[in-house]
């Protein structure tokens, strides 16, 4: 007599609901899930390693491609880091932009999670009026850094670049009325915090629209109660942070619990789920959203009643401007040997983390006091969130799965680094 | 009341009515898309694109050879080879850059002491064979003089900030 055997199934790498390259080994009795095994290391790139042979400031532009959409905020993490090392602390001003940006990249990698979310469960809407406000929070990216995603915006004591004054604009076209042209460019006509000011007015109202949209909708709701529930106990033990900690009930988010920068300063709620299952998660992003637009709000105001340096004044850590550089021998030789060399910082073993948009992301950093870190380690916030990914779906149907990597939120840059 | 407010709501599919006129709505408010080819979203002046090697206004090329960028970039995409002129002046006698190497952070822009090296706000263009990745000294100084004025303009509009 054969021996009856589950069905396995492989998922992925190359489909589209394993969000990037996971691919799952599914074992199923039927359409029920018996067992799930992610593998990784698909996108691994070695980003660890690789910058155990750079100067410090030159890894900064590969920690946006590890989880490449929540960009400043793993800058964030590193760079607090070698600050840590260093013992420099940036001008309060440069803390505040830190503050915003890590805001702003919270709302940005909710929206691509929402979008996500919505397409993998089956509502197609969402997904474009999340790629809406994307587009302008992307402006505001490219406005201080230049670039739309891979920022390299924070160094070690400070921010790169002050704020600019000016917001490039819509330019006439033949398809567009003078009228027209002018209500695209209203929210232009001033500089950037003035664009992020409008951007926040407006933000409640379109999350306003997610919700109408998917909410109380019944098949959102008939996909996601109920599936995928971590119990808050369990959820401490498997590593969770973030959302999906929070979803399962527990107030924990390092902007509260070991304010750095400063949040501390600034006035925003922590939401909690209360079950733990993925609608939960679903409405603790979309109040993590409004919170973070309430934080932004605080910091535009604060930047505009505060004008002041952006970068520390120590030249052996941060670059002179370029004027003093063309016109001063010292602050040449700085600038050659900041580009060069770079700077050697203390040796020691830090570690430091931020609240990035899918939990902790922590940079462990051994320095042997050389002018590269000695060693690197990532603490990606997904990571253990894919590692309860077997727990999760056990028992769940196969259509599920997809539900259930969504909530997770993994990105695989930051997963297989 | 409220349960039986409930049960016609589920039984009319009120919420899918409200999400539907939501979509209905956006149906005929205006839309955030533009016709790319003629019409553009608008672009910072800092943006990080193409790279360009810039002249002075004698004509002279800028680059003196410093080596900064190479030294700068993280992804060792810039390659430099440099002698001495016939008038006694360091310039390069190769300039390399690898575009698919180059990870487009800007360092090399920060570094250069004479402003020769920068990144144009030009995202449109593309590489058919292999080897043309790998612009060339001649290749980015032609860039370099035919978008003169709108490099030279974005970076008089960021230069207060650098």
């Amino acid at each position: 007599m054969p021996e009856i055997q589950n069905y396995t199934m492989n998922f992925g790498p190359q489909h589209p609901a394993a969000h990037g390259v996971l691919r799952l080994v599914l074992e199923l009795d039927g359409e029920v899930i018996q067992r799930a095994d992610p593998h990784v290391g698909l996108l691994h790139r070695a980003t660890e390693k690789l910058a155990e042979n750079k100067p410090f400031n030159q890894s900064i532009g590969y920690m946006d491609r590890l989880d490449y959409v929540s960009m400043m905020c793993n800058e964030h993490g590193y760079v607090l880091a070698i600050e840590k090392l260093l013992g420099i602390e940036p001008p309060l001003r440069a803390q505040y932009i830190r503050v915003m940006f890590d805001e702003i990249t919270r709302i940005l990698n909710h929206l691509m999670w929402l979008g996500a979310h919505g397409l993998d469960i089956g509502a197609m809407t969402v997904f474009l009026y999340c790629f809406r406000e994307r587009e302008a929070l992307m402006d505001c990216y490219e406005a201080v850094s230049g670039a739309r995603m891979h920022a390299t915006y924070y160094r070690p004591g400070g921010v790169a670049r002050e704020l600019p004054d000016y917001m490039p604009q819509y330019q006439p076209s033949p398809y567009r009325s003078k009228r027209e042209l002018e209500r695209m460019n209203a929210a232009r006509q001033g500089g950037l915090l003035d664009f992020i000011e409008a951007f926040t007015d407006s933000f409640p109202s379109r999350v306003d629209e997610y919700e109408t949209l998917l909410t109380d909708n019944r098949i959102w709701k008939q996909r996601l109660v109920g599936i995928g529930v971590v119990e808050p106990e369990r959820a401490i033990e498997l590593g969770f942070t973030g959302p999906m900690l929070r979803g399962s009930g527990v107030e924990w988010d390092l902007r509260k619990m070991q304010p750095y920068e400063v949040y501390d300063r600034l006035d925003f709620d922590i939401p909690v789920g209360v079950t733990g299952d993925c609608y939960d998660r679903y409405l603790v992003r979309v109040e993590e959203m409004r919170q973070s637009n309430r934080i932004i709000r605080q910091c535009v105001d604060w930047l505009r009643a505060n004008p002041g340096p952006v970068m520390l004044d120590n030249h052996k850590v941060t670059p002179p401007r370029r004027e003093e550089m063309k016109g001063d021998m010292e602050s040449l030789i700085h600038h050659f040997k900041l580009f060069t060399e770079g700077y050697s910082v203390p040796a020691g073993e830090v570690y430091a983390a931020v609240e990035a948009p899918k939990g902790e992301f922590g940079v462990y950093l051994i320095s042997d006091g050389a002018n590269k870190p000695y060693r690197l380690k990532v603490r990606p916030p997904g990571f253990p969130h894919l590692a309860a990914m077997d727990e999760m779906v056990r028992g769940h149907m196969l259509a599920d799965v997809v539900a259930v990597i969504s909530t997770l939120d993994v990105v695989f840059g930051e997963i297989d680094r | 009341m409220n349960r039986i407010g409930n049960f016609i709501r589920s039984l009319f599919l009120w919420e899918l009515l409200v999400g539907m006129s939501l979509t209905g709505r956006n149906l005929f408010a205006p839309k955030i898309t533009v016709r790319y080819p003629e019409e553009r979203t608008p672009q910072s002046p800092r943006f990080r694109g193409l790279h360009a090697l810039r002249r002075y206004a004698n004509g002279e090329e800028r680059c003196i050879a410093c080596k900064l960028c190479e030294a700068v970039c993280p992804a060792l995409a810039i390659t430099i080879e440099s002698e001495q002129r016939e008038d006694g002046t360091r310039r390069t006698t190769r300039y390399e850059i690898d575009m698919f190497k180059c990870i487009y952070c800007g360092f090399c822009e920060d570094s250069c002491p004479v402003d020769s090296i920068v990144e144009t706000r030009i995202f449109e263009y593309h590489f058919e064979n292999r080897p043309e990745q790998i612009l060339g000294k001649q290749q980015l100084l032609a860039i370099g003089d035919k978008y003169e004025a709108m490099i030279a303009q974005d970076k008089a509009l960021d230069a207060p900030y650098r």
